[in-house]
């Protein structure tokens, strides 16, 4: 069907208004819904991100009951992009990777429900810039690796393993006091 | 014009070889979202720290080839009229964002357009890889290869306990979506897909229409993604993801058999009816094709219509949309020529299929 203000797109949305028990029905394009006024957007639609940011507001909600005007007079702002934590809450977006850090204290409970219960990275690792990471991650499989050697009592094999663990260990360690240096 | 062999085909040339269950799955897509480290996000960067990163982009990678993916254009989306946009999005070689950005916005795309960098889009990289039919390990350890040869000319916005910062919190951590676009007719017409899309999204996946994020399903055709980014790794997203499309692909079919078994030549009425609509048809609004094509193609499945191309559907979905039409008419159309140059371009096409 198409919609009914400008005859060009797919009407995408219907509303039906009862006045005095006349009903009418409107069917309309997401464009006309909101140049018409048929309905009130915060700027662009209604996306994931709004439901996010109503996520956030949550968060904010919680804040301002306690304690209004402090929370007005000690705004977190990111030193580097000069993003403040309010209008991180309205566009629900980052603006560097500084602020990462700087709003470190209130983004974890996002993140949480974001991604069911995660807060912690544990994919890929820059192949250039991950220094001592893959390092780590190496003798985490290993770990978890004499865990399950233990488990079915090879009891050798989980020895050679610890060594090579070790031996990471050290690669770690020495490079680090190189950087240090 | 550089641009000239992005718009003159409707389906990418990637798209014309075989995969794997592609009677169902018609592509895999991996995409990543990575930022350069030091340089603000592209919602907040100046123009000059924006222009500086096309500019890295333009020295290091036009016309390069890596593996098999060769001579990458670099594309400057200011420099597209209104209706190249629109082609590049419906190709889906670019998201509607980037269409939408006026200044310091680029794509740099691989001949085959298997390979498309938006640059400076939400996040400064996003790398995307298709590959045909269902094969998401494949593209994530081309789409891994790709990052890293992006990486050995840009640092990474990269922390250690939150992985790769991105713009939007629904990124972090990998930055990867993965995706696979799916025909589903036979669950969408027994409702069965409406009663299974609670469970696939407790399962941290989402469903979408063809066109991604808040666009209508047209023709059938899904968009299956991971929506969790941090925690998992990329690989067990993959897998989880890989799991819950063969499920799908299974109840697809049985679904499809069911039907067959049951409808009494209602099934086989529709397929054909829809392929006389498609054949004889003066004027056709976009979603009546859309649906067409996905009964056409349904019996090609099925055996039912031979001697037509399986790529009919992806070719035409793809060939029929506004953006596509009107760049073939060369000027701007309104709804109504549209829908008479679309009947008429279907028309051309199936004729050709009989030589």
């Amino acid at each position: 069907m198409e919609c009914q203000e400008c005859h060009k797109r797919p009407a995408s949305l219907h509303f039906s208004q009862t006045v005095n028990g006349n009903k009418t029905e409107v069917y309309v394009c997401e464009v006309c819904a909101k140049e018409k006024g048929y309905m009130t957007y915060p700027e662009e639609g209604y996306s994931l991100h709004d439901l996010l940011s109503d996520l956030f507001n949550f968060d904010a909600a919680q804040i301002g009951s306690h304690n209004k005007t402090f929370q007005q007079t000690t705004e977190l702002q990111c030193p580097e992009c000069k993003m403040n934590f309010s209008s991180f809450k309205r566009t629900g977006k980052f603006g560097c990777a500084q602020c990462y850090h700087t709003f470190s204290k209130h983004i974890d409970p996002i993140f949480r429900r974001v991604h069911s219960g995660n807060t912690k990275h544990s994919g890929k690792i820059p192949k250039r810039k991950g220094g001592n990471l893959h390092t780590k991650k190496q003798i985490e499989q290993h770990k978890q690796e004499i865990q399950q050697l233990i488990e079915n009592e090879a009891f050798e094999e989980a020895a050679i393993v610890r060594d090579k663990i070790k031996e990471l260990e050290r690669q770690i360690h020495h490079s680090e006091e190189v950087d240090d240096s | 014009m550089t641009l000239e062999h992005f718009m003159k085909q409707a389906i990418s040339p990637w798209m014309q070889e075989g995969g794997p269950d592609n009677d169902i799955v018609l592509s895999s897509r991996i995409r990543l979202a990575r930022n350069c480290a030091d340089t603000p996000f592209p919602i907040i960067a100046g123009e000059n720290s924006l222009e500086k990163i096309c500019h890295i982009f333009q020295q290091s990678y036009e016309h390069q080839t890596f593996q098999n993916y060769e001579d990458f254009e670099f594309i400057l989306i200011n420099d597209l009229t209104p209706i190249e946009r629109w082609v590049l999005v419906e190709k889906h070689l670019i998201s509607p964002h980037l269409a939408k950005k006026v200044q310091n916005a680029a794509a740099l795309i691989s001949k085959n357009e298997q390979v498309s960098v938006m640059i400076n889009e939400e996040d400064h990289i996003r790398i995307q890889l298709y590959f045909p039919g269902l094969q998401l390990a494949k593209a994530l350890k081309k789409a891994f290869d790709l990052d890293d040869w992006i990486e050995e000319k840009v640092d990474y916005a990269f922390d250690e306990t939150k992985g790769y910062l991105t713009s939007c919190p629904t990124n972090v951590g990998t930055g990867m979506r993965a995706s696979v676009m799916m025909h589903l007719p036979a669950l969408t017409v027994t409702k069965q897909l409406n009663r299974m899309i609670p469970a696939i999204n407790q399962l941290g996946h989402v469903v979408r229409g063809i066109y991604g994020e808040g666009s209508e399903a047209q023709g059938n055709i899904f968009q299956i993604s991971n929506q969790i980014t941090l925690g998992k790794s990329e690989e067990d997203i993959v897998e989880d993801l890989q799991s819950v499309v063969q499920q799908l692909i299974e109840y697809e079919r049985k679904a499809r058999n069911r039907i067959i078994e049951q409808s009494n030549k209602s099934l086989e009425d529709r397929i054909y009816r829809s392929y006389g609509i498609l054949e004889y048809s003066r004027i056709i609004e976009s979603k009546e094709a859309a649906t067409c094509l996905s009964n056409v193609r349904l019996g090609i499945d099925l055996g039912l219509i031979k001697n037509v191309s399986r790529n009919i559907l992806n070719q035409l979905m793809v060939l029929t949309q506004p953006g596509f039409l009107q760049h073939y008419a060369k000027k701007a159309l309104t709804a109504n020529e549209r829908d008479v140059l679309r009947a008429s371009l279907i028309r051309e096409r199936l004729q050709l299929e009989k030589k």
